[in-house]
């Protein structure tokens, strides 16, 4: 039914980069989160799979804070990122972000030339010396977007002018400019034909040598090809977290088999 | 009959219209109403229709025909002899109807009988005691021919309404019979009322363009007798009296023309012709440096040069655009992106309230407080650059000030108006809240923000209050922010108020100084839908 999850992958042990310990986030009087434990592993891509309103959206911001922006929303419980937790006083939400990149459900360039879309995190904080650097990291940066091809000859056209497709691979070469150590995703490959969600599928895979991943998708095939943990979310819990091959070979909770097999969801 | 009273009734008709309509064509389809074409509403909106637009439509064409045409049969009764010398037939025209009107409402009052205000006749001396004993307001005695007039007048006058009446009752029950007769159940009723609402709003939005056109032309016209006046004055004193009569003397044809004694200016609207006279009046009106027009007498040598006028406009226009554009954006930035919203909900109102406050308010701030604090700062006891209160600065800060709220409240609902996700994007890659307004949140509302600017720009060269107790009324053309000065719009109401004569181009200029603010704005605006069209595309 789904391509096979290659169980043989290397799903040995890693380190832990992100912990999560009993989280709640509340939207006013909504309660969206309900107690999640989780481990995201480093140089892993996780999966956050479930029906449409359980919460994968609303945790994924919880692990750059950008929940922060949203007045009403309040979020407790512990998240740490290398042993630091990120709703420490002292730590500051600007600089988490700049380590934990995202990309969002729905594409959103800025208003500017598509080179200047990329280069804005790296001009933010500094990371190209020269002109000559900051072309280089463009250009890397739109090939592993998997669009170079479609806009080296109009750098300089505004992002807004793209179709949405290349707009949400723009904003993945956007937010991997920046070099993050992790990078959320949320259902990029929504707007994307297959040829391109290969392409960034591929880029996943490749991101992983070096960060940890984690993706947000509606597509089961998706998450079975690209991730090797998979955490399974339903009305703000976490049903079931694990190796992706167990969870979609052999579930241990009902609600799980239920919706990997349709008929919840 | 009162017009009122015929809109009732033409409404009564379209009302009983609308419910007969809906109830035929609820019949017509057996009481279902879904073997209807439209919804039964679309039926009775179709009749009242009818009823109601052409009848209004003929009303409001007859109160404007009616009174042109009476004035018109009316003024033949008057003979010359009754037009005294210096006086004109306009105003003989008023006198008559200021005596209709007496007429009527001592009739009304119950102090001459109606047959009386019809025929009286010999005893005219008699009526004009009369009237006045009615507490009518009778400028002079009224004679016999302007007695017959009024008479004429007011009969005219009631038999026009009665057939008016007549006829827009008609024409109601007209359309009521078509539109009922209309009704059944295939009937498209519905597109039939799409028109018409199509018409009603197409006829609006002629009417406001017709205005416009309207006040254009009229600006037009006079600024053309301006040209004409001050350019044929400039030209007759270049001549001086002497070559003039030289001139004369040598063509015979001319000297037949312009009779025995004759003004420079009659010579010269012979001699030269009205693209000539226009020409030197327009030119020397955009060159000339000075302002200086001479009320001693007609064809004074006055100096009416717009050129100090728009200095003054625009130094005190920037002024307030220097005060009033970083304040304001930064307020309407922090409100929108810093502001709590208990702070947003109390704020926002606050600055809304301050761009209702009335300018001449602003303009006894001005004089009231601005004046003197900025004379103890830069005045004679200090530094000694400031002669008075009034001062370009004066005017331009308070006028800055008018100006904040309203760039502000613009600007703040143009930013709040940047998309959410364009924020999220910037915050997600690291950026600080000020980093995100400056690189995505400013750049995505510039054309917003431009457009408000200029419109902003808009009302500070339009405002004349401030200006006129600010900034003083002297015309100069100087780049010290500390002298008085005066704008346009302060010397379009100077040059019209008090005792003018609207035929001299002291006067007359007034209208030439409107038509360079119209084509001024108009071009500012025309400027700022260019810029705003060309972000608008880079960034859609
Ligand atoms: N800004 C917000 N204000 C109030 N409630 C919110 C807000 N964002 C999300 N919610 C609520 O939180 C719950 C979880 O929403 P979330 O966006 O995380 O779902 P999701 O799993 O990402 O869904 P989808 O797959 O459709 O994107 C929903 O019930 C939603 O109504
Ligand atoms: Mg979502």
């Amino acid at each position: 039914m789904y391509d096979t999850p290659n169980t043989e992958r290397d799903v040995d042990q890693k380190e832990i980069k992100i912990e999560a310990r009993g989280v709640q986030v509340f939207y006013g009087t909504t309660h969206a989160i309900k107690d999640v434990d989780v481990d995201i592993e480093d140089k892993t891509v996780t999966a956050f799979i479930g029906p449409s309103g359980c919460g994968k959206s609303t945790f994924l911001r919880c692990l750059n804070r950008m929940n922060d922006t949203i007045d009403i929303c309040r979020v407790e419980g512990k998240i740490e990122i290398d042993g630091d937790d990120i709703y420490d006083k002292r730590v500051d939400p600007v600089q988490l972000r700049a380590k934990v990149g995202m990309v969002f459900q729905k594409p959103n360039p800025f208003p500017k030339s598509i080179y200047d879309n990329i280069a804005y995190g790296p001009r933010i904080h500094g990371l190209a010396k020269t002109k000559a650097d900051l072309d280089e990291i463009v250009e890397k940066s739109l090939r592993r977007g998997a669009i170079w091809d479609e806009v080296k000859d109009r750098l300089h056209a505004p992002g807004t002018g793209l179709s949405g497709g290349q707009q949400q691979r723009l904003c993945i070469a956007r937010a991997v400019a920046t070099e993050p150590e992790v990078l959320l995703m949320d259902e990029p490959c929504s707007a994307l034909d297959p040829i391109a969600t290969a392409q960034v599928e591929e880029l996943i895979d490749e991101l992983r040598e070096n960060y940890s991943v984690v993706i947000v998708t509606h597509s089961m095939q998706q998450a079975a090809r690209v991730s090797q943990k998979t955490a399974f979310f339903h009305l703000g819990n976490l049903v079931e977290f694990g190796e992706t091959g167990k969870i979609f070979t052999n579930p241990e909770d009902s609600r799980t088999e239920s919706y990997i097999t349709g008929r919840i969801g | 009959m009162p017009v009122l009273w015929l809109i009732l009734i033409v409404l009564v008709i379209g009302a009983v219209g609308f419910v007969i309509g809906r109830q035929k064509a609820l019949g017509s389809a057996g009481g279902d109403s879904r073997e209807l074409h439209s919804l039964p509403t679309y039926y009775g909106s179709n009749v009242f229709m009818k009823v109601v637009v052409p009848a209004l439509l003929l009303m409001v064409v007859w109160l404007v025909v009616q009174p042109l045409m009476i004035e018109n049969t009316i003024s033949k009764m008057i003979p010359d002899s009754e037009i005294d010398a210096g006086s004109n037939l306009g105003l003989v025209m008023a006198e008559v109807r200021r005596a209709a009107e007496g007429l009527d409402n001592a009739v009304a009052a119950g102090a001459i009988s109606e047959d009386m205000a019809r025929n009286a006749r010999a005893d005219f001396t008699d009526m004009t005691t009369r009237l006045k004993d009615a507490g009518q307001i009778v400028t002079s005695e009224i004679t016999q021919p302007i007695l017959a007039a009024a008479q004429q007048y007011r009969i005219s006058t009631s038999r026009g309404s009665l057939l008016m009446t007549i006829a827009v009752i008609a024409v109601a029950l007209a359309g009521l019979a078509w539109a009922y007769m209309q009704t059944h159940k295939d009937f498209r009723a519905r597109n039939v009322v799409e028109q018409g609402v199509l018409a009603i709003l197409i006829s609006a939005a002629s009417i406001a363009i017709l205005t416009t056109i309207g006040i254009v032309l009229s600006l037009i016209g006079n600024t053309v007798a301006f040209a004409d006046l001050y350019g044929v004055g400039l030209l007759v004193r270049e001549l001086g009296h002497e070559e003039i009569a030289r001139i004369v003397a040598a063509d015979p044809e001319l000297a037949a023309k312009l009779g025995q004694d004759y003004s420079d200016i009659e010579f010269g609207m012979e001699y030269y012709s009205g693209w000539a006279r226009s020409w030197a009046g327009l030119a020397d009106f955009f060159t000339n440096l000075d302002w200086a027009p001479s009320f001693s007498g007609r064809g004074g040598a006055s100096s009416l040069g717009i050129i100090p006028l728009l200095w003054g406009t625009l130094y005190i226009s920037v002024v307030a655009l220097v005060v009033a554009v970083p304040i304001g954006l930064f307020a309407a930035v922090y409100l929108s992106e810093y502001a709590s919203n208990r702070v947003r909900s109390f704020a926002k109102p606050m600055l809304e309230v301050l761009a209702g406050i009335p300018t001449i308010v602003y303009g006894l701030f001005a004089l009231l407080t601005i004046g003197p604090i900025l004379m103890s700062v830069f005045g004679d006891n200090t530094v000694g650059w400031m002669q008075g209160q009034r001062a370009v600065l004066t005017a331009g800060i308070a006028m800055g000030i008018m100006l904040i709220p309203f760039v502000s409240s613009l600007s703040d609902d143009i930013i709040n108006a940047v998309p959410q996700a364009m924020r999220d994007g910037s915050y997600g890659l690291g950026a600080t809240r000020s980093e995100t307004i400056r690189q995505v949140v400013l750049p995505a509302a510039l054309p917003g923000i431009v457009g408000a600017i200029l419109l902003a720009a808009s009302r500070a060269i339009g405002e004349t209050m401030i200006v006129v107790l600010g900034a003083g009324a002297a015309a100069r053309l100087s780049l010290n922010p500390f002298e008085a000065m005066t704008t346009v719009t302060a010397k379009i109401v100077s040059q019209l108020t008090g005792d003018s004569d609207f035929a001299s181009p002291e006067a007359l200029v007034a209208f030439a100084l409107g038509m360079t603010l119209f084509l001024m704005t108009l071009g500012l605006n025309v400027f700022a839908l260019y810029i705003v069209r060309k972000y608008r595309e880079q960034y859609d």
